[in-house]
């Protein structure tokens, strides 16, 4: 009894949570295996903000005075590079395919494939903060936690926006030009957002505008995921 | 002059719009006379704007702009909410009218759009100084002309209509979250760009000389709309047409037994 009860006929198909589990486990697990991604990333983040105290120049002040416009516009080039990636390693071997053969809601890969995203994107910002502080010659105010929290839910929606767009943009023509085109207008609000909330971080909020920022934040996150979780299994149908 | 026949000369097209809900046919005759009432309407509104409506107190005769950018920005929200509308509807029912309409009417609302801001940073220069500044509302709005750009370019990019269709249907409804911030971007956040005027703030003729333009310019948005989605329906036709619906005569099984001697 129990043998049949195992069998894969009888086996029933995972639920949406398990299922967000697996794709992420298995998103996370193939970055492990070779970490080529994240170390592309945290270089090229790097080298995109010694890029700007070039263009600029000696000029320290400037320099610390647009430090969290630097630091977010670092993340999200190298968010075009991470979220392209993500659904690059599933068109090897028509990975895609299983993913969309297997007995699972679409909206679990969406998810899954979003929050690896995150991920990726938190731990680039967590290991970029210190260094921007160093570079830059910043003085964090408020807490240094509070600096990852904020990394934490803009990289949330980066990552819901830009999983959706990516989806699109991988299996177009001309994928490398149509991300960025229309993922960034997207991501506007949220580049307005983080570097506000980042900027009092750094220079202090005497005026109480974090909540302000934070809220905006949130509000972004909840429709970025909401748009993408009711439009992802959509657009993987047509793949 | 009456402000009834301001809101008269919507009747048309507002008339029409309802009319091809119910019978389809309609918009064949219905496009002529939007074409017609726009050539009417626009000299007229060129007249009403730069000489019957009177100075602005601030700006003297500079802000007769008024007249042309602020229709035409109008009309670029409606394109960009019309391509929201159609995205919308071919998710709910696969359609290709929704699809070629998505396609128009973003192809048009970026027409308007462009002519629109291009007509913003002109006043600009008189009044604020520049020709660009950015301020949420300039900056929003240059993002919607970016973003509907991409949403082109990626229609242009897919080859399969099927796919193309699928794809720019989410594209459409989740970009409605631009137009929305362009319009409250004013009101959101602190921005050099005025508010929102209501008739109340505004004298009179001013207000029916910028209703008979929009009128003029809705007229004009319509005629477009139906022209680019009679273009698009085209495109999609010879897409989807079998190699049977090709000029010339369809091959015999003749001509195959010839191929393979």
């Amino acid at each position: 009894m129990t043998l049949l009860q195992d069998s894969p006929a009888t086996r029933k198909p995972p639920g949406l949570l398990a299922a967000t589990l697996v794709v992420l486990r298995k998103d996370l697990l193939i970055e492990w295996r070779t970490r080529a991604r994240l170390n592309a990333l945290v270089f090229f983040a790097i080298s995109t903000l010694l890029l700007f105290s070039f263009a600029l120049g000696a000029n320290t002040t400037a320099l610390r005075q647009h430090a969290a416009g630097y630091f977010w516009l670092a993340i999200i080039f190298a968010s075009i590079l991470s979220l392209s990636e993500s659904f690059r390693i599933e068109g090897e071997n028509h990975a895609l395919e299983g993913l969309k053969l297997a007995a699972i809601d679409a909206r679990a890969v969406f998810i899954g494939k979003a929050l690896g995203n995150t991920v990726l994107l938190w731990g680039l910002g967590i290991v970029l903060a210190p260094l921007s502080i160093a570079v830059f010659d910043l003085k964090v105010k408020m807490s240094l936690w509070a600096l990852f929290g904020i990394i934490g839910i803009g990289s949330m929606a980066i990552s819901a926006a830009g999983t959706f767009y990516s989806a699109i943009a991988s299996n177009a023509r001309a994928r490398d030009v149509l991300l960025p085109i229309l993922l960034f207008p997207v991501l506007v609000p949220v580049i307005i957002s983080s570097v506000g909330a980042t900027a009092l971080i750094f220079e202090g909020d005497p005026m109480g505008q974090m909540r302000s920022w934070t809220g905006m934040l949130g509000v972004l996150n909840v429709i970025y995921w909401a748009l993408g979780l009711v439009l992802f299994p959509r657009i993987t149908e047509d793949i | 002059m009456p402000n009834w026949l301001a809101n008269a000369l919507l009747i048309l097209p507002a008339g029409l719009l309802i009319a091809i809900c119910f019978k389809r046919d309609l918009i064949e005759i219905g496009w002529k006379v939007m074409a017609v009432q726009a050539a009417i309407m626009l000299p007229v509104a060129a007249y009403l704007g730069l000489v019957w409506a009177p100075p602005e107190r601030e700006m003297g005769d500079v802000y007769r702009i008024i007249y042309a950018h602020v229709p035409q920005v109008w009309m670029a929200l409606l394109g960009v909410t019309l391509n929201f509308g159609c995205s919308l509807a071919y998710l709910m029912k696969k359609s290709w009218t929704a699809d070629a309409l998505a396609e128009a009417s973003a192809e048009v609302g970026l027409y308007f759009g462009i002519v629109g801001v291009t007509l913003g940073a002109i006043w600009g220069k008189p009044t604020w100084g520049v020709y660009w500044t950015w301020d949420p509302r300039l900056t929003s709005a240059a993002v919607m002309l970016i973003y509907y750009t991409g949403y082109l370019a990626m229609r242009r990019f897919t080859e399969n209509p099927d796919t193309r269709a699928t794809w720019s249907a989410a594209l459409g409804t989740f970009g409605i979250v631009i137009p929305v911030t362009v319009y409250f971007s004013v009101v959101w956040m602190k921005s050099l760009h005025q508010v929102q005027s209501t008739p109340k703030t505004v004298d009179p003729q001013m207000v029916f000389a910028l209703r008979w333009a929009a009128c003029a310019f809705l007229c004009l948005l319509i005629t477009f709309t139906y022209q680019r989605y009679k273009v698009a329906r085209a495109a999609l036709a010879r897409e989807v047409a079998p190699p049977e619906a090709l000029s010339g005569p369809p091959p015999s099984s003749n001509d195959v037994a010839k191929v393979a001697v």
